[in-house]
């Protein structure tokens, strides 16, 4: 193991450690806790200056019935949900269709349909926004929750066809030729060999889009214009607008903007690690 | 029943018998075809688009205009184009700590001590908010009346300067608050990596007395170069992605000293109508940005080609 097991350090340093280590956690992460803790503050401290010292009181309900009351926060994250979920499905389905395709079947230009696929998941969103803004525009989906969900289930099948595809083709492929010879359909194989077994790697990928979709802001900014379409990304520039100065609410409505991608990863965190790796961990 | 089972077959050899000599030809374009179409429509088509725009000028309504490569003249000349360059520059350079920082955080809590998997999961924390909510953050620590930083600094005598109201500092006060979800990201890379790190070749280079440092650069890090490269690959993208921060914390600002290339494209598109103009500035990105796709490409072939 490296490096070598605090426990087999002198006792002072094992204590050194375990000092360390809330501390450096505390550090880490108090940009997050400046969020909940603002969120929690009152408008009298904020009023008498008070932004970072230990609160009088604490407001979280009064701060959030406020939030929920005085924005469109609520449709905003109705929107997000609407947007996030189909576009997960039918990216997950593209996917797994493809990743079949390439990984199952040998035939020219396997390569470069996987190479097409990988490229275009990296590509700079600015070279797409001008063609895709007019895409949508000439499909009457502009300014539609279909515009922001038709590109997201296109470029995230890049990215999840390449995972589904080195997922699948690391599978015992005898099991494939077993149901072949048996004269299974490779539909049939398909649906009720390869699915089963690509499970963990549906959930990984589900995770991993579900936060990518969710923290988009580029994309509903590009292709949505009502304010009461858009999603909480967006919609906490609205509400940076609307509380110039009321910055406990802001937070309380940036901590609503992260609770749910938060809340999927503490729920399903080792899949999460599994996909951030890229399926490539031992390569 | 032999006899049965073999008509049987022979009757759905000629009735589906094209079908299934090319089941395997036929099958994966099939599969392919619903992804790739999708895939074609809203992301290839659209980059070549792009390109052929770079050379022509429109509004974004009515006609265009060819106009060959006086886009990218005027880029030449264009100051703004190159301060968003040059912060493109600073975002690629400063951001490639991520890994270093990523990898010491990650040699730090690879340790097996009570409540550890907690403490490794609340230190990734940042990489699953949206980056909305970080620049929202980072913008009221340096908040010169009454920011965080500000609020710490000046009991002690230091003025702390209005980074994001400063020309020359905005950028970075920027990249620093991008490189606190990357850092994460990347921590999470090594800790994976560390995880299948070959425990007897580390015995066995302890007992050849190899220690510390030397221990790290020989041993370890070669074993986790699989990470290293996954982790170069996402920050180097992140880095020249780098969008919705400045487009939270600044907008470019002050006159345009934050810029970067994505947000300035963006801003000549949206702001300007200079849809030919923005489109010459995507496709300089893109370019860049292509070095290293291919790079990755031809490093994924080499470990396709090495598994075969």
């Amino acid at each position: 193991m490296y490096p070598r097991p605090i426990q087999d350090a002198p006792r002072s340093r094992q204590i050194m450690y375990k000092v360390a280590l809330p501390i450096s956690l505390i550090i880490w992460l108090l940009p997050m806790i400046a969020i909940v803790a603002t969120a929690g503050r009152s408008l009298s401290d904020l009023n008498f200056g008070n932004y970072w010292g230990i609160p009088t009181e604490w407001a979280f309900v009064d701060n959030f019935t406020e939030v929920f009351n005085s924005s469109s926060i609520g449709i905003y994250l109705i929107n997000s949900f609407i947007i996030t979920v189909p576009s997960i499905i039918g990216a997950l389905f593209l996917s797994t269709l493809a990743g079949a395709g390439l990984a199952l079947y040998r035939f020219r230009g396997r390569y470069l349909i996987l190479a097409l696929f990988i490229a275009g998941n990296f590509v700079p969103f600015q070279i797409l926004m001008i063609p895709v803004r007019q895409l949508t525009l000439d499909l009457g989906v502009y300014d539609t929750y279909w515009g922001v969900i038709l590109f997201q289930i296109a470029f995230q099948t890049g990215f999840c066809t390449f995972f589904m595809r080195n997922f699948i083709a690391d599978l015992p492929f005898e099991l494939v030729e077993a149901a072949r010879a048996e004269g299974v359909s490779e539909w049939q194989i398909l649906i009720h060999v390869i699915v089963p077994l690509v499970r963990p790697a549906l959930a990984a990928l589900a995770v991993l889009q579900f936060t990518f979709i969710w923290n988009d802001f580029f994309w509903p900014l590009i292709l949505i214009q009502s304010d009461d379409l858009r999603p909480i990304t967006l919609g906490l520039t609205t509400l940076k607008g609307q509380y110039i100065s009321s910055f406990n609410l802001l937070a309380a409505g940036s901590l609503i903007a992260a609770l749910p991608p938060v809340m999927m990863f503490f729920a399903m965190q080792r899949h999460f690690i599994a996909g951030l790796t890229l399926g490539a961990s031992k390569g | 029943m032999a006899e049965m089972t073999s008509t049987s077959y022979q009757r759905t050899m000629s009735t589906r018998g094209f079908y299934r000599k090319h089941k395997l030809v036929i099958m994966p374009f099939v599969f392919i075809a619903p992804a790739f179409a999708m895939f074609a429509i809203f992301v290839i088509y659209p980059i070549i688009q792009s390109v052929a725009l770079s050379f022509t000028e429109w509004q974004g309504i009515g006609p265009k205009r060819w106009v060959g490569l006086d886009n990218y003249r005027e880029l030449w000349g264009d100051r703004v184009f190159w301060t968003s360059l040059v912060n493109n520059i600073y975002w690629l350079v400063l951001f490639l700590l991520a890994p270093v920082f990523g990898l010491f955080v990650a040699l730090f809590l690879n340790q097996t001590v009570f409540g550890i998997r907690l403490v490794k999961s609340l230190f990734f924390f940042p990489f699953v908010v949206s980056q909305i909510v970080v620049g929202l953050v980072f913008a009221w620590f340096y908040d010169p009346a009454f920011g965080l930083l500000a609020t710490i600094l000046e009991p002690l005598g230091i003025s702390f300067p209005p980074i994001l109201a400063d020309e020359n500092l905005a950028t970075f006060g920027i990249i620093v608050a991008g490189l606190w979800p990357q850092t994460a990201y990347c921590m999470i890379l090594y800790l994976t990596g560390l995880n299948s790190v070959n425990p007897e070749m580390i015995e066995a280079a302890r007992l050849d007395g190899a220690k510390g440092w030397r221990l790290l650069v020989k041993i370890v890090l070669p074993q986790l170069r699989a990470a290293t490269f996954i982790a170069l690959v996402v920050t180097v993208i992140g880095a020249l992605r780098s969008f919705d921060l400045v487009a939270i914390m600044t907008e470019g600002g002050p006159y345009n000293s934050s810029n970067v290339l994505a947000y300035y494209m963006y801003d000549n598109a949206i702001f300007r109508y200079r849809m030919g103009y923005a489109s010459a500035i995507a496709t300089v990105l893109f370019a860049i940005m292509n070095v290293y796709i291919i790079w990755f490409l031809l490093r994924l072939w080499a470990n396709e080609k090495g598994a075969r």
